[in-house]
């Protein structure tokens, strides 16, 4: 290949014409080029135009966007200007699109080796009869285990990493020279992501081919770019080398989103980056970031900045990329996360050999056959919440946190086992007989806020619902508790009558957090709160749960599969593997040797936003849908298992020191 | 007690009403079927005032004369002005159906929401029946009953109100399904509202979007069916004009004097054509309609 540049965007203003007639730029003066074996990684937050970028490589725009102006080359051929029949033959075949989810865009009903040889079949000039053969080399090279066997599976017999493995196998149909990836990692699990990062990179390096990699996990990123270009607002505010952008960013917004990132090295809790961006079509006079940056002055308000070299190398959109190193490292107002000592009022929740089990015997095989029952999803969980503290439980999809959560919530019952509030007495299964103090004691913050908030509902009626059910407020009174509660998560009285789908994601989430405090809970429930949100967000809701806690001494049980944010937010973490317990202890003990082997491979797998930060991974990505019957849960995956007893006998506890505890039979010493 | 006003009736809310409204006005299909609907209703209302003949009044010299300055459509069989007689024949149609269609969401979305509420076996055999009388063909039903009970309305209405909220059942399930897997339900399930407080508050609001699309699609099935019924002679008595029975009367002149039936199948399809334009600019309004969201 002659071409210097194989992918070329120039000048790239992408837009639509509004109902009033006007365009608006999603995208403004795009320019970005990729060479052959090179990768380069797309950063921002939602809707700062990554997607449409990636997108507009393809020579596709979504419905209602277009092109304005500006050129997208391939290789030499003009994207935007080649007709509907060439760009299918270029589309999938030489460039291909992996997107996020690809699980959910395999066809249910057809057979793996089916639709891997259907990609055959448009992209390749191979004969029919050797697509057997090439399918199962396309799958060995995505390593999927035993290829020859999943050629006739059906796609939800594989685990999302598989399936998302298919995707890359698919893509590489048609011997691509360029990969286009939207998210292909985000969904997953720390280990599957940790692993399908290592193919895309071994692969683009074997096959030389070019990359895109859009994406707003800067470690993901890190692992496998080579440039970084950071977008914000439809526009590249910073280019430069990986090294470059991760480790000394040298515009305001890059520095702010890096520092709002919970690491695994830091005990603080990140940076918030406050406000939000302007949405699409807002005028903008000067730097579309001035309003939410520190180092803005009169002219970054009135004049626009232009995309500049920098000495170094990298080009950056701010007039003071000089000026960076007076910006904020870390969150100077809240690094205590309280501590709670030992003796702290005693326990808030206790959780006692809870056993918690979904599979529901039907009544002919409870009555007529003794078939083995599947085992519980959740089993031998013996927990103690002090009060004031923030428990974290962390653990990948299907390790029962949630589950967990429910049953504490009152909205699964659990199958053996019970709950013990603040000490004194039983906590009744289920939420309908619980009396009124218990209800209002205990309260749970959802994953999404679109979700877990009645879109049809204002913020004053969602507001209302628990302060009337367990405070009978009404009237002025109501009006001037929601108001109170609203500006606790720094919110006004603006918002009461706004629809939530008025609101930012950021904005749903106080809301919601809102709803929570207003019964003044005891408890709060944390079912992965943040991980909805943008990572600048997160870091502003983290601030808020944190602040609260120590203004009201809430107790927190805090779920999330991000070990970091985990680590930022709590006093103490429970480690769960297919519904039992790994390892339970203080936040430094458990991020510390000594470790259970899961917690281990856990840890190793998480990617920082570094490029000198290489990962360890050691056990395999399987995820498995049950745990095993005997013997210790993680028995199957575990790269330090010792042999036979792992699978006969549940593991014993290993005490250390401030209750710390690693079931493994591993013994102490050696963990 | 202003304060309580504030919070309860929302301003956010009569907003989005008013914001739906002018959404629909906004689209092309929603300007057109608005105002087919509005004349039409417009149309039943006042045309016994500005009609210019009496719908009843025979002229044996106008016998299936065409159209003329003073008889702009012709006259019929009888020597009826067609113009007069389509003016006033939408009215018993919308009336019927005016009242059957809320009739029918009402009832199948009670049922619809009650089944999806329940689940289990008890929801899967109901939703058998359910099944099985929507395999039979509607016409067929509908005969059995008027052939039973007579065509006067107080039999149409209910007849025409209880077949068609059977397949508003469906959707309503299928829209209570939906909803209460999502979790603002299970919130407010955890803070231990009661099921009555949660369909009232929770389950409701998200419903009624679907059931007010579904009801206007009802109301032109309905429109067509009534018709049906007329042009079959179980509809309308003569001399009440009726676009169904008139289109019928028109047919067996069809050859020669064929402008009998323009202004009924016109009138009745323009209303159709409205109404189902309205339906379809309210699901885009409201955001329901995922046809709008289909990949290319």
């Amino acid at each position: 290949m002659s071409a210097p540049t194989f992918i070329n965007i120039q000048n790239l203003s992408v837009g639509y014409t509004s109902q009033s007639g006007e365009i608006i730029r999603v995208l403004r003066d795009v320019s970005l080029s990729i060479n052959r074996g090179e990768s380069i990684g797309l950063v921002g937050e939602s809707g700062s135009g990554k997607s449409t970028l990636a997108l507009a490589a393809l020579g596709f725009f979504k419905r209602g966007l277009r092109a304005l102006e500006g050129d997208v080359e391939f290789d030499g051929i003009d994207m935007l200007a080649i007709g509907r029949d060439d760009l299918q033959a270029i589309r999938g075949g030489r460039l291909a699109l992996i997107p996020q989810n690809s699980g959910q865009s395999l066809t249910p009903t057809l057979r793996i080796g089916l639709q891997v040889a259907e990609a055959l079949r448009l992209h390749s000039q191979l004969d029919e009869s050797d697509f057997e053969a090439r399918v199962v080399e396309l799958l060995t090279q995505v390593r999927l285990p035993e290829p020859a066997t999943l050629l006739s599976r059906f796609p939800h017999e594989l685990s999302g990493g598989q399936q998302q493995r298919v995707a890359v196998a698919m893509a590489l149909a048609g011997e691509p020279d360029a990969l286009l990836l939207d998210e292909p990692t985000t969904g997953l699990d720390v280990t599957t992501q940790a692993h399908i990062l290592e193919l895309l990179r071994d692969l683009a390096s074997e096959r030389n081919m070019a990359m895109l990699y859009v994406s707003h996990d800067l470690g993901a990123i890190s692992r496998v770019c080579d440039r970084v270009a950071v977008m914000y607002s439809g526009e590249i505010a910073l280019k430069g080398s990986t090294k470059q952008v991760l480790l000394s960013p040298r515009h305001p917004y890059a520095h702010g989103l890096l520092a709002s990132i919970p690491r695994l090295t830091q005990t603080s809790l990140p940076l918030a980056l406050n406000g939000r961006p302007p949405m699409p079509g807002e005028t903008i006079t000067g730097c579309a970031f001035a309003d939410r940056c520190a180092l803005a002055d009169e002219r970054c308000r009135s004049t626009p900045p232009t995309l500049k070299q920098l000495e170094s190398g990298e080009k950056v959109r701010c007039f003071h990329p000089d000026r960076i190193d007076q910006l904020p490292v870390v969150n100077k107002m809240v690094t205590q996360k309280g501590d709670v000592s030992v003796d702290h009022g005693g326990d808030a929740l206790g959780l006692n050999q809870l056993a918690i089990s979904y599979a529901m015997p039907s009544l002919w095989n409870q009555l007529f056959s003794n078939a083995s029952m599947p085992p519980d999803t959740v089993d031998n969980i013996n927990i103690f919440i002090r009060a004031g503290e923030t428990l974290g439980l962390v653990g990948e999809s299907g390790s029962g946190k949630s589950t967990i959560l429910k049953a504490i919530a009152g909205l699964i019952s659990p199958k053996t086992g019970h709950l013990v509030l603040n000490g004194e007495g039983r906590l009744t299964p289920k939420v309908e007989d619980r009396p009124a103090l218990h209800l209002r004691q205990i309260q749970m913050i959802f994953q999404n806020p679109d979700d877990s908030l009645n879109p049809r509902h204002t913020i004053a009626q969602i507001l209302a619902q628990p302060l009337r059910l367990y405070f009978s407020l009404t009237g002025e009174k109501l009006r001037q508790r929601s108001i109170e509660l609203l500006e606790q998560v720094r919110l006004g009285s603006h918002y009461l009558n706004r629809l939530p789908n008025q609101l930012s994601g950021g904005e749903k989430q106080r809301v919601a957090v809102a709803r929570a405090f207003a019964a003044e809970p005891a408890i709060v429930l944390c079912d992965e709160v943040t991980s909805a949100l943008d990572v600048s967000v997160q870091a502003a809701v983290l601030d808020l749960l944190n602040e609260l806690k120590a203004q009201r001494g809430t107790t927190y049980i805090f779920v999330s599969h991000d070990l970091a944010v985990v680590r930022a937010i709590s006093n103490r973490v429970a480690v769960l593997y297919q519904g039992r317990l790994c390892e339970i202890g203080p936040v430094e003990a458990v991020y510390s040797k000594p470790f259970h082997p899961y917690t281990d491979v856990l840890l190793g797998a998480v990617l920082e936003p570094n490029p000198d930060f290489i990962p360890k991974l050691s056990a395999d990505d399987v995820v498995e849908l049950s745990p095993p019957k005997t013997g210790c849960p993680f028995q199957r995956r575990c790269p330090r298992k010792l042999g036979k007893i792992c699978e006969t006998d549940v593991p014993p506890a290993r005490l250390f020191d401030n209750g710390h505890q690693i079931n493994c039979h591993i013994p102490e010493t050696a963990l | 007690m202003k304060s309580t006003v504030a919070l309860t009736e929302n301003p956010a809310k009569r907003q989005r009403y008013v914001a739906v409204l002018l959404d629909m006005m906004n689209r092309p299909s929603g300007a057109i079927g608005l105002s087919l609907v509005v004349f039409h209703l417009c149309l039943a209302i006042i045309s016994p005032v500005i009609a210019p003949y009496d719908f009843k009044l025979q002229d044996a010299s106008l016998m299936l004369s065409q159209p003329s300055n003073a008889h702009w459509l012709g006259a019929d069989h009888l020597g009826r002005d067609i113009f007069s007689r389509t003016m006033l024949g939408g009215r018993e149609a919308l009336l019927v159906t005016g009242i059957a269609t809320p009739l029918a969401v009402l009832w199948g979305g009670f049922v619809g929401i009650l089944f999806g509420l329940t689940g289990g076996r008890l929801d899967e055999i109901l939703m058998r029946i359910v099944d099985a009388f929507l395999s039979l063909p509607w016409i067929l039903k509908m005969l059995v009953l008027i052939v039973t009970f007579g065509t006067g309305l107080e039999v149409l209405i209910p007849t025409l109100a209880f077949f068609y909220g059977i397949p508003v059942i469906r959707i309503a399930r299928a829209a209570t399904h939906n909803v209460i897997a999502r979790d603002f339900v299970w919130a407010a399930k955890a803070r231990g509202h009661s099921q009555i407080s949660i369909i009232w508050r929770e389950l409701l609001p998200n419903v009624l979007d679907t059931l007010m699309v579904e009801g206007a699609m009802r109301w032109s099935w309905m429109l067509l069916a009534f018709s049906s019924l007329s042009f079959l002679g179980f509809g309308v008595s003569p001399p009440t004009p009726d676009w169904g029975l008139m289109i019928s009367d028109a047919r067996g002149y069809m050859s020669f004097a064929p402008w009998g039936v323009i202004g009924p199948v016109v009138a009745l399809s323009s209303l159709i054509i409205g109404i189902n334009l309205t339906a379809d600019a309210l699901a885009k309004a409201l955001g329901i309609d995922r046809a709008q969201k289909a990949p290319m």
